[in-house]
């Protein structure tokens, strides 16, 4: 894992933060909206990595979770107006976790290839359930003529309608999201579930309730996508079944990979890294799709460890500067209970946790 | 509905879970051999559908378009068995469900560049058109029948290998335990490159053969590779029996749920998958039930 | 009469046609190891699998003090006092030493499913995994990768494990097998300070270990209990010397 040292990877963090604050009053408005969206998208690996990276799990219906909170604010988004923020939201959350809920009950009762065989399944199920029906408009979709409103008592408190406060009603989203997703993984909770992900007879021998754990994690992470999704819905004006569909999973689990699945911020920074690859290749060439395909093929075989990798062949390990404490977690803070042992004969360097270990 | 309505669906639901079973069991047959998920299956449906177009409109003969469809998709199996799916072997599923994802974005593009994003439809061959007339209202196309008849034989076929061949022998040990048919010594490495290819060109074939009663179009992959991997699931992975049942349910539900609940026939197949799902998390003949 | 701490009824388990446990009955006593051995296929393994809930019963019961847990699955068997060593070592590879005991101490505390409070600051579950470490003697290795600690210390972690979430019973799984010698005679006395307290089920091949710990002792060939009770009388039966001990003279 790249170790920065801390005051220096808590100043790389301010940074960003004011930088990303101060994007709407310096650039210009297509910047903005394109900030958005790749925040958005952030998000939405961010919670997948949850259930992929934490839990051990591979999701194929995750984009359904994202397009349903969408279509829930297309329901409740009146011709004439924006929907009530405060009631739009909650709601099609809560719709979201109870489909998350049952979805996730009935999967997780399967394993490995039929996981993710069930998962794709019921993934489709949405995606045709809002295809061939009438509800939502079928295959055209429907538009949401008006943002949000935001408003207290009457009074419009934020005017979603101008892109720089949407932009930073995303932004703030999104950091939450990760400071939510910070102390989940460092909870009991989290140690709970990576342990069912790492020998899942020993969490269960220890007592763990494994299905529970894992249904817990799947219902929090669809919830997560969720809030994307409604704001993205929010964002276009407009919901489509292709929100839904498969190939927005797989490239979401593709952006989980590339930004690496051993952290919290990696997916975010994969989904940051393949949404700019791809304007770069949608403007570049026609036929785009096929190099975007070619390099995903590129990463299955050269990169399985993702942008960590590359980053790792240029950047100095924490290793040179003497080794970690052994089980220092991820975020670099030690661990007050635990002495350095450095017993004789044993190389530190090779005992310490100096790379991610699962792929 | 009366009893000829009722007939006639009967057959239609048959012939579509006959063709359903052709494409599943070589998407079965790569699982449980080869351990690899390939979500690129449906693609080489497609691919095998407009190929079928392409030789038959530049030959004019739907029959050659179904010898070099085949024999072109199987020899595309072996190549990238050879290139890809080879290395993906015990890597785990989410490399393999990544890489087929990518196999797909190019599948689909190269299909594209070749030939174009159009839809067609392919004519049978000459002495399978017409129809055979049941009352003056309803008559049946001989295609249809024709169809039906084929994929009885080749599902026929299929079985014999698998129960009675020693081919079928390695693949049925390999299917019930990887590990130890390895290491008994079996040339496994050809033993995979066949089967892929071969499950490949069963998937080309099921396109190649609906090509005249359906539709040719981009999207037509998507929709086999759910119903595929939704027959193979409830089948049991591996089981080349269970894909027949498998196929046969859905069909029948597909075919009659159109008839009397058309918006939600797609849906009344994962309501049936989750059913099926609760009563044997493994699918209906799947191990470790 | 000391406690029964866990015990077996009339266990049957049947795969498909072939029986593997038949009417086997046994109690775990408080304070003592209840040694079971048998050769290969016995149906030894199929037995601490029943009683660990990682295979459910065909028929019978089993019991925990006086509560029956037969139809409990294994983390609730876990939380309800019952441990288990695995044959082929089950703990967390990546993580080390401390974090695999605090893991256990923490699914003990049963607060699995807590979302707040980063694991690090829960001092009751940091003292109980520091305490099972110290009672297995792995204090030296407490940050140590588990992966690249020896066979031999990968099972004592197990065990230290298994200790942190403070079973009522312990079943231990061949815990010697691989071992050498040193760390086979620094596995035996561990597993003699395990019965302090609780009962272990031993199911292990080394004889030596057997008879140096076996406050009672079962006997199990096809799937049934061919023999069950103290060590000298075990030995002696007729039935074991012929089945299984051979007609050699065994050292007392």
């Amino acid at each position: 894992m790249i170790r920065l040292h801390p005051t220096m990877l808590r100043g790389l963090v301010a940074l960003t933060l004011i930088a990303a604050a101060a994007l709407p009053l310096l650039a210009p408005n297509y910047y903005v909206q394109f900030a958005s969206k790749a925040m958005l998208m952030g998000m939405v690996a961010l919670s997948l990595n949850l259930v992929v990276g934490y839990g051990g799990l591979v999701s194929l219906c995750h984009a359904a979770f994202f397009g349903l909170a969408g279509y829930m604010l297309g329901f409740m988004t009146p011709e004439s107006g924006g929907a009530s923020f405060w009631l739009s939201l909650p709601v099609a959350l809560l719709a979201v976790a109870v489909v998350a809920a049952i979805i996730g009950a009935l999967s997780l009762r399967t394993r490995g290839i039929y996981f993710i065989m069930v998962t794709l399944a019921f993934g489709e199920m949405l995606f045709y359930l809002f295809h061939d029906t009438k509800i939502g408009g079928g295959s055209d979709g429907m538009y949401i003529y008006f943002k949000p409103e935001i408003a207290l008592a009457g009074f419009p408190l934020i005017d979603l309608e101008k892109s720089s406060n949407f932009y930073w009603l995303v932004l703030a989203m999104l950091v939450g999201a990760i400071l939510l997703m910070t102390a989940i993984v460092k909870s009991p909770f989290g140690h709970a579930l990576q342990a069912a992900r790492d020998n899942e007879k020993r969490a269960l021998s220890l007592g763990f309730p494994v299905f529970r754990l894992r249904l817990v994690a799947f219902v929090v992470s669809a919830v997560i996508a969720g809030l994307a999704g409604y704001l993205s819905a929010a964002q276009f004006g407009f919901v489509a079944p292709q929100m839904l569909g498969w190939h927005l999973s797989a490239t979401v689990l593709v952006m989980v990979v590339l930004g690496g699945m051993s952290s919290v911020l990696g997916p975010v920074i994969g989904a940051f890294a393949l949404i700019g690859l791809e304007e770069i290749l949608k403007s570049s060439f026609e036929h785009w799709k096929l190099i975007k395909g070619l390099i995903i093929i590129a990463i299955v075989f050269a990169l399985p460890g993702g942008i960590r990798q590359l980053a790792e062949l240029v950047l100095p390990r924490r290793g040179d500067e003497g080794p970690p404490a052994a089980g220092t977690p991820a975020d670099g803070t030690p661990d007050p209970a635990i002495r350095r042992a450095e017993a004789p004969g044993t190389n530190p360097q090779a005992q310490t946790r100096g790379e991610f270990q699962h792929v | 509905m009366d009893a000829l309505t009722f007939a006639v669906q009967l057959l239609n639901g048959l012939q579509y879970g006959l063709v359903l079973f052709l494409v599943a069991s070589g998407l079965t047959l790569v699982f449980g051999i080869l351990g690899v998920i390939n979500l690129a299956h449906g693609a080489f449906y497609m691919l095998g559908a407009y190929l079928a177009w392409w030789i038959a409109a530049y030959t004019g003969s739907f029959m050659l378009a179904l010898i070099g469809g085949v024999a072109i998709s199987f020899v595309l199996g072996l190549l990238l068995e050879e290139i890809f799916v080879k290395r993906m072997i015990g890597r785990d599923h989410l490399a393999q469900v990544l890489l087929s994802f990518g196999l797909i974005l190019v599948i689909d593009e190269v299909r594209q560049i070749l030939f174009g994003k159009d839809v067609h439809s392919v004519a049978p061959p000459a002495w399978l058109k017409g129809s055979i007339q049941l009352t003056d209202i309803l008559s049946y196309p001989v295609y249809r029948i024709a169809l039906c008849v084929v994929c009885l034989v080749l599902a026929a076929l299929i079985f014999f290998v698998i129960q009675r061949t020693r081919l079928g022998m390695i693949i049925r040990a390999g299917a019930e335990n990887r590990d130890m048919t390895r290491a008994l010594g079996i040339p496994f490495d050809k033993v995979n490159r066949y089967v892929f290819a071969g499950g490949i060109a069963l998937a080309a074939l099921g396109g190649i053969l609906v090509s005249p009663i359906s539709t040719v179009f981009p999207g037509m992959g998507d929709g086999m590779l759910i119903l595929s991997f939704v027959v193979v699931v409830l089948g049991g992975i591996g089981s080349v029996a269970g894909a027949a049942i498998g196929a046969l349910m859905i069909g029948l539900t597909d075919t009659f749920g159109k008839v009397f609940f058309p918006q939600f026939s797609s849906i009344l197949i994962y309501v049936l998958m989750a059913g099926i799902l609760l009563w044997r998390p493994n699918g209906l003949m799947g191990k470790g039930n | 009469m000391s406690e029964i701490m866990m015990e077996a009824r009339s266990l049957h388990r049947r795969f498909g046609g072939l029986r593997a446990v038949s009417d086997v009955s046994l109690a775990i006593y408080r304070n003592e190891v209840h040694a079971v051995i048998g050769p290969n296929g016995a149906g030894k393994s199929t037995l601490i699998n029943l009683l660990s809930g990682d295979i459910p019963v065909s028929e019978g019961e089993v019991r925990l003090g006086d509560r029956e847990i037969t139809g409990l699955k294994p983390n609730l068997r876990a939380m309800a006092g019952v441990g288990r060593s695995y044959q082929k070592t089950t703990i967390f590879m990546g993580s080390t030493v401390f974090e695999n005991v605090r893991l256990a101490a923490q699914a003990k505390s049963g607060h699995a499913l807590r979302m707040l409070g980063a694991v690090q600051h829960d001092d009751a579950v940091n003292e109980a995994a520091r305490a099972a470490i110290v009672a297995t003697g792995l204090q030296a290795r407490s940050g140590t990768i588990a992966r690249f600690m020896s066979h031999g210390e990968q099972r004592q972690l197990e065990i230290a494990m298994v200790l942190a979430t403070d079973p009522k019973v312990i079943l231990l799984d061949e815990p010697l097998a691989g071992m050498g010698q040193a760390e086979a005679l620094r596995m035996i006395a561990l597993i003699r300070s395990l019965k302090q307290d609780r009962g272990v089920l031993l199911v292990e091949h080394d004889m030596d270990a057997v008879f140096a710990l076996a406050d009672r002792l079962t006997v199990m060939a096809d799937g049934k209990v061919i023999a069950s009770g103290l060590p000298d009388d075990v030995r002696n039966h007729p039935a074991v010397r012929a089945a299984y001990l051979g007609d050699h003279e065994v050292a007392a």
